[in-house]
C-alpha cells in the first residue's frame, strides 16, 4: 500500500496519458485539442532542454532554435526520403508500413544530429563564458537558419513538406494517434531523464558549475566534459522537440525557427525559474495554452506575453518556482512521488 | 576593379557606420550596467518612426509651402526626436529595470525583461502602424559627388562623418568629464562607488539618455539612407550590431566602434564578391571563429575569477 502511494504521482501521469490516447482514438477529443496537446508535449521537450544549460548550468544560450531547426529538418528528410515518394529519390526506400517501427528511430537521429551540432556552441565554451557564449549561440542561430535557408535541396526559404504522408502512412497500417503518442511519449521521457540526470552525482557537475567554476575544478569535476555533456545533451533533446514540431504541422521552414523561436524557449525557461524542471513543464504549459487563448487579438498577443512577463518579473524576480520543484511548495505532496 | 573596390569601401563605410552606432549604445548601457539592452535595437527602430512622424507633421502643419532648407529639418528634427527618444530610453529604465535591479533579481532575468521590452516595441508598433512598411520622407536633396568612377553620395559622407562625431564626443565624454569618471567607476565596482557618494541611479539615466540619443541619430540617418521603415528593421540590425560590439571587445567604447565597422565591411564585401544569399552565414563565422581565437574580443580585458 505505502508503495503505491509513494508511486501515485508517477502512476497519475500514467493514467493521464492512457485517458489521453483512448479519447483521441475514439474521437472524442478533436483534432484542435489534439495539436494543442502536442505543442504542449514540444514545448515541454524545449523548455526542459534549454533549462539544463540555462537553468541548471547557468550559462546564457539564446540560440536554441537553431538546434532544433537540425533536428527538425534532419528527421523530416529521413522520414519523407524513407517512406514517402518524393522529388529527391523518387520512390520510398523502405517500405512505408515499417515507418511504424522506425518512426521514433528517426526522430532520435534527427536528435544525434542536432547533438552533434551542438559542439559548434560546446567547443567554444571551454573559454568563453556569459554574455561572450550568449553571442556565440545567437551567431550559431543565425548561421544554422541561413545555412538551411541557402540549401536548394530542402526547399531553402520555401520550406519543406511531406511529412504528413508519413504520419499516413503510419494510419494505414494501424489506425490510431501515433504522432500524439509519440509526442507525449518523449515528452515524458525527457522530463524523466532529465530529473534522473540532474540529480546523478554525474550531473550535480553542471549545477556545480553554475555556483562555481573555478570551484568546481578543484572539486576535480572536468568542467569541459560537464560543458560538454551538457550542450550536446541540451542540443540533442531540441533536435528532438525539432522532429517532432516538424511532423505535428507537416511543414517546416527556416523562418520559423528564427531567434524569435528561441526567445520563447527563454521565456518559458525563465518564467518558471532558472533551475526548477518542474517549472519548465508548468510554464511550458501554462505557455501554449495562454498562446492559444490570445489567438484571437492577434498581432497585439506579443504585446499582452511580454507585458505578463515583465509584471510577474516585478513581482517575482525569480520567476514562478524559483529554483524550486512542486514538492518545495507543497511539502504534502512529497508523500506522492518518490523520486530520487 | 579598382573603381568598384573603392565603391565598396565607402558602402562599407556608410553601412559600418550604422552598426558602430548602435554598437556604441549596446556599449555604453553594457558597460555600466552588465546589462545586454536587447531592447536597443528596438529604441532605434522607434527613433526611426519618430524621425518619419515628426517630419510629416512637418510637412503638414509647419512647412505647408515648402521651399525651406532641408538641412534645418535635420536640424529641427534631430533634437526633438533625440529628446524623445531618450524620455523613452529613460523610462525603460525606471519602468522595467530598476525595480528588478533594486530587488535584486539574477542579472539575466534584466537581460530578459529587456528581450520583453524589445518585443513589445516591435509588436506594439506593428499593432499601430499594421505590417506596411512607410516611406522615410526624402528631407535633404541626394546630390552625387563622383570621381574617377567612384559616387560618393551627400548623405554617405553625412552619415560617416556623424558616426565618427558621436564617437569622439563619447570618448571625451567617457575619459574627460567626471560623470564619464563615475560610468567607469560603476563598471569596475558597483559595491563601493555609492559609498563614494556617487549617484549611482543618475549615472545610470545619464548613460540610458547618451545610449537612446545616440540610437536616435542612426535612426533618423538610417531612415534618410535608407527610406523603407517596418517595425522589424530594428532587431535584426540590433542583435548584429551587438554580436559586433562584442568582437570588438564590449565594454571599451573604441572596441564596439571598431566591430561595427568590421562587421560592415565583411557584409559588404561577402555581398559584392560572393551572393547576398550568404552574407549572415560567413559574416557570422568569421565573427564566430574571431570569438572563439580571442574570447573577450579585440579590446576586451580578460578578467581573472577568484573563488
Amino acid at each position: 500500500m505505502d508503495k503505491i502511494r509513494q508511486n501515485l504521482f508517477i502512476y497519475s501521469v500514467g493514467v493521464l496519458f492512457i485517458i489521453i490516447l483512448v479519447l483521441a482514438a475514439a474521437g472524442v477529443i478533436d483534432l484542435y485539442i489534439q495539436t494543442v496537446i502536442m505543442f504542449i508535449g514540444v514545448n515541454i521537450i524545449f523548455a526542459s532542454s534549454l533549462s539544463i544549460v540555462n537553468g541548471y548550468m547557468g550559462e546564457f544560450s539564446c540560440g536554441h532554435a537553431g538546434f532544433m531547426a537540425v533536428g527538425a529538418y534532419v528527421s523530416s528528410v529521413l522520414s519523407v526520403t524513407l517512406f514517402t515518394a518524393n522529388k529527391l529519390t523518387g520512390a520510398p526506400l523502405l517500405p512505408p508500413s515499417l515507418s511504424v517501427v522506425l518512426f521514433p528511430v528517426v526522430i532520435l537521429i534527427g536528435g544525434i544530429v542536432a547533438a552533434i551540432a551542438g559542439l559548434l556552441v560546446a567547443v567554444p565554451s571551454f573559454k568563453t563564458r556569459d554574455d561572450y557564449l550568449a553571442i556565440i549561440t545567437i551567431a550559431v542561430n543565425f548561421i544554422i537558419v541561413t545555412l538551411i535557408n541557402n540549401m536548394a535541396v530542402v526547399g531553402g526559404s520555401r520550406g519543406f513538406m511531406g511529412m504528413k504522408k508519413v504520419l499516413y502512412a503510419m494510419k494505414d497500417v494501424v489506425p490510431f494517434p501515433y504522432i500524439l503518442f509519440w509526442v507525449m511519449t518523449f515528452a515524458i521521457l525527457t522530463v524523466f531523464i532529465i530529473r534522473r540526470f540532474v540529480s546523478s552525482v554525474y550531473g550535480k557537475g553542471i549545477i556545480a558549475i553554475k555556483q562555481d567554476e573555478v570551484a568546481a575544478e578543484i572539486m576535480s569535476i572536468n568542467t569541459n566534459r560537464m560543458k560538454l555533456v551538457a550542450f550536446m545533451f541540451s542540443s540533442g533533446l531540441a533536435g528532438i522537440s525539432g522532429g517532432l514540431f516538424a511532423h505535428v504541422i507537416g511543414y517546416v521552414n527556416p523562418g520559423s525557427f528564427s531567434i524569435l523561436k528561441s526567445t520563447e524557449a527563454l521565456v518559458m525557461v525563465y518564467m518558471a525559474g532558472m533551475g526548477s524542471l518542474g517549472g519548465s513543464v508548468i510554464s511550458a504549459i501554462l505557455f501554449t495554452i495562454l498562446l492559444e487563448l490570445l489567438r484571437p487579438f492577434q498581432i497585439l498577443k506579443w504585446v499582452i506575453i511580454p507585458l505578463l512577463l515583465i509584471l510577474l518579473m516585478q513581482f517575482r524576480p525569480e520567476g514562478l518556482m524559483g529554483d524550486k520543484e512542486l514538492p518545495d511548495f507543497f511539502p504534502k505532496l512529497k508523500k506522492y512521488y518518490k523520486f530520487k | 576593379m579598382f573603381t568598384s573596390f573603392f565603391q565598396n569601401i565607402i558602402n562599407a563605410l556608410q553601412w559600418g557606420s550604422f552598426y558602430s552606432m548602435i554598437a556604441l549604445g549596446y556599449c555604453l548601457v553594457y558597460g555600466v550596467l552588465r546589462l545586454i539592452n536587447f531592447a536597443h535595437g528596438d529604441i532605434f527602430m522607434v527613433a526611426a518612426y519618430l524621425g518619419f512622424i515628426f517630419i510629416t507633421f512637418l510637412f503638414k502643419y509647419i512647412f505647408v509651402g515648402g521651399g525651406v532648407s532641408g538641412w534645418l529639418i535635420l536640424a529641427i528634427t534631430l533634437p526633438v526626436v533625440m529628446f524623445f527618444t531618450s524620455v523613452l530610453g529613460v523610462f525603460i529604465e525606471r519602468v522595467a529595470y530598476r525595480p528588478l535591479r533594486e530587488k535584486g533579481a539574477h542579472r539575466l532575468y534584466v537581460v530578459i525583461t529587456a528581450l520583453m521590452v524589445g518585443l513589445i516595441l516591435e509588436n506594439g508598433n506593428l499593432a499601430l502602424f499594421g505590417a506596411s512598411s512607410r516611406k522615410f520622407p526624402a528631407i535633404i536633396h541626394r546630390s552625387v559627388i563622383s570621381f574617377s568612377g567612384v559616387h560618393i553620395t551627400n548623405l554617405k559622407v553625412l552619415v560617416i562623418i556623424a558616426a565618427f562625431v558621436t564617437f569622439a564626443f563619447l570618448q571625451a565624454i567617457v575619459n574627460k568629464t567626471k560623470i564619464g569618471m563615475a560610468m567607469r567607476a560603476i563598471s569596475y565596482d558597483k559595491f563601493a562607488i555609492p559609498l563614494m557618494g556617487i549617484p549611482v541611479n543618475k549615472v545610470i539615466v545619464f548613460t540610458f539618455i547618451l545610449g537612446s540619443s545616440l540610437a536616435a541619430v542612426a535612426g533618423v540617418l538610417f531612415g534618410m539612407s535608407y527610406p523603407v521603415l517596418n517595425p522589424y528593421m530594428g532587431m535584426i540590425i540590433g542583435w548584429k550590431a551587438f554580436i559586433a560590439a562584442v568582437v570588438g571587445g564590449i565594454g571599451d567604447i573604441k572596441g564596439a566602434f571598431l566591430g561595427g565597422f568590421l562587421l560592415g565591411f565583411i557584409e559588404i564585401l561577402i555581398v559584392s564578391f560572393f551572393s547576398s544569399n550568404l552574407k549572415d552565414l560567413i559574416s557570422f563565422l568569421i565573427l564566430l571563429i574571431i570569438l572563439v581565437i580571442k574570447p573577450t574580443g579585440f579590446y576586451g580585458v580578460a578578467k581573472s575569477t577568484k573563488i
